[in-house]
């Protein structure tokens, strides 16, 4: 008998990036995905950080697309981000 | 993912009724600890004072406050399993453990390899016998396939496809050819083309040659071939990939019915106007299948009668204005349009796109429009940009021509049309290579 499913990829395990000690002083990027409504939501995220983290400095982005990577976004991050956060997604 | 592979710290923040499917996501990808951060469902709607109670409020996946899961996410220092990673193989063998057939029902049913309907299980003379009808390899891949585009590709082969279109089949006995296509997932509409006045003996239209129904109640279960392909696609589109597992790999709030069976040929001898496919640049003689995402709710009338601009018009306004619809008439319907002065499908569809309108307050409002097309109006992408600048009630055009796609099937008991929403062509395939 066969089996019906496909052949599924290998995955191979990945680290994940080394955390902050905390976040002052830090760059963060507040990632708006772009489902409907997350640009409010971030906006939110943002006031936050303003009251609570003023030491922090937050910079708000967004891709091009929804759904789609954005490699020029993901180089200016990797650039001169500290931290990101993405919303929100699925 | 890639961020935090560069080096950047990250947390992503989801709503919890998707904790399942992206947690899954992030071990597929090799990183099961992934940080993410949860707030209730939904967000869409929400106005800033609720999002705001939202950002101080509890997490409620991890049970803490959302704010201590999104700055713990950044700052907890790593362990030995987020520092390693998951990797590991998932066996999909080729052929099963020996069985009962009872007891390889169950495992079909239990796994969901089914759509819970009795399948014929697939064997390997079964599949022989499948296979007999291509010239090509059984090991040849054919394509890849994920559930969504933030998931891993599955891979799969001719063989494959053969298990899929064979279990999926009503009865032991089935067409020799099938389109033995599958390589996207969510395609659940399809359409099979081909030209009326080829008869040579090896190339008869596909859609003759395995009995599709074009006629009397084409979208009904009255055919053994059109049910047949429509299941078969449902079962390879959730199979291949690994599973359509509800909350996993399956987020659908409300699923489609139209995902068990919409398959259907065109009409052609009774069209007064020309095929699908050769409007889309195939030759008369071709037989092809053309796969549409398919899907959203049909909108049905009559006619066209005195009134039929009015109906259109509301009818399009009645579709999703992300996805053009299907507009699938009856030969008596298409006829009908010819004698209003509509000598090519091309005509309907600019008059389609003409006063197919929505105030542009109602169009943005659109939850797709704003996810997907807002961003590209917000980048300068046209037509969207200049739509983007309309004044809230200026009635601006829901769809492109390319949006739009009438197609001529029915077997002229009634005067009778559908749109079916949510209907862009993904792609169309010649059938006669797959031989």
């Amino acid at each position: 008998m066969h089996d019906p499913r496909g052949y599924p990829p290998e995955v191979i395990g990945k680290r994940l990036a080394a955390r902050l000690e905390n976040l002052d002083g830090k760059a963060i990027y507040l990632v708006d995905c772009l489902f409907d409504n997350s640009d409010l939501f971030v906006d939110q995220l943002r006031c936050w950080f303003g009251e609570h983290l003023p030491g922090t400095e937050v910079r708000v982005a967004r891709p091009k697309e929804s759904w789609v990577d954005d490699p020029e976004l993901r180089a200016r991050i990797e650039a001169d981000g500290d931290a990101a956060i993405l919303g929100v997604g699925l | 993912m890639a961020l935090e592979a560069a080096g950047v710290p990250t947390v992503a923040v989801h709503t919890h009724v998707f904790a399942r499917l992206v947690r899954s996501v992030a071990t597929a990808n090799g990183m099961p600890t992934l940080r993410q951060a949860f707030v209730p469902q939904p967000v869409v709607g929400r106005t800033a004072p609720e999002l705001r109670a939202y950002v101080e409020g509890t997490d409620p996946i991890n049970n803490c406050s959302f704010i201590e899961s999104m700055i713990g996410g950044l700052t907890r220092p790593l362990d030995g399993q987020d520092l390693a990673g998951l990797s590991y193989t998932r066996s999909t063998p080729r052929l099963l453990d020996a069985d009962s057939e009872d007891n390889l029902h169950r495992l079909f049913t239990e796994n969901r390899w089914t759509d819970f309907a009795p399948v014929v299980l697939p064997t390997e003379e079964r599949v022989a016998a499948m296979l007999s009808g291509t010239s090509h390899a059984a090991d040849e891949v054919v394509g890849r396939l994920r559930p969504t585009a933030y998931r891993e590709f599955w891979e799969f082969t001719v063989e494959k496809v053969a298990v899929n279109a064979g279990h999926g089949r009503r009865e032991p006995r089935v067409p020799a050819r099938h389109p033995r296509d599958g390589r996207k997932r969510h395609f659940r509409s399809l359409e099979l083309d081909d030209v009326s006045g080829d008869r040579r003996p090896r190339q008869r239209p596909i859609r003759d040659e395995i009995g599709m129904n074009y006629r009397i109640g084409a979208f009904g279960p009255h055919s053994h071939a059109n049910v047949t392909i429509g299941r078969a696609y449902g079962l390879l589109s959730q199979n291949l990939q690994g599973g359509s597992v509800p909350q996993e790999t399956y987020l659908g709030s409300q699923g489609n019915f139209l995902s068990y069976n919409a398959t259907f040929a065109e009409n052609e001898q009774a069209s007064p106007w020309e095929p699908f496919h050769v409007q889309h640049g195939f030759k008369p003689e071709d037989s092809t299948v053309s796969l549409f995402l398919g899907g959203w709710v049909p909108v049905f009338g009559g006619g066209p009668r005195e009134t039929w601009e009015e109906k259109f018009t509301r009818s399009l306004q009645a579709c999703d204005p992300y996805t053009g619809p299907i507009i699938a008439l009856d030969p008596l319907v298409a006829r009908g349009f010819v004698d209003r002065g509509f000598t090519t499908k091309q005509q309907l569809i600019d008059w389609c796109v003409e006063h197919a309108r929505l105030p542009a307050r109602e169009y943005w409002d659109n939850q797709w429009i704003q996810t997907l097309h807002r961003p590209r109006a917000l980048a300068g992408v046209e037509p969207y940009a200049s739509m983007l600048k309309a004044a809230p009630d200026e009635l601006i055009r829901m769809f492109r021509p390319e949006d739009i796609h009438v197609v001529v099937v029915g077997g002229e008991t009634g005067a009778m049309w559908k749109m079916i929403g949510g209907g862009p062509r993904l792609t169309i395939v010649q059938i006669d290579r797959w031989r």
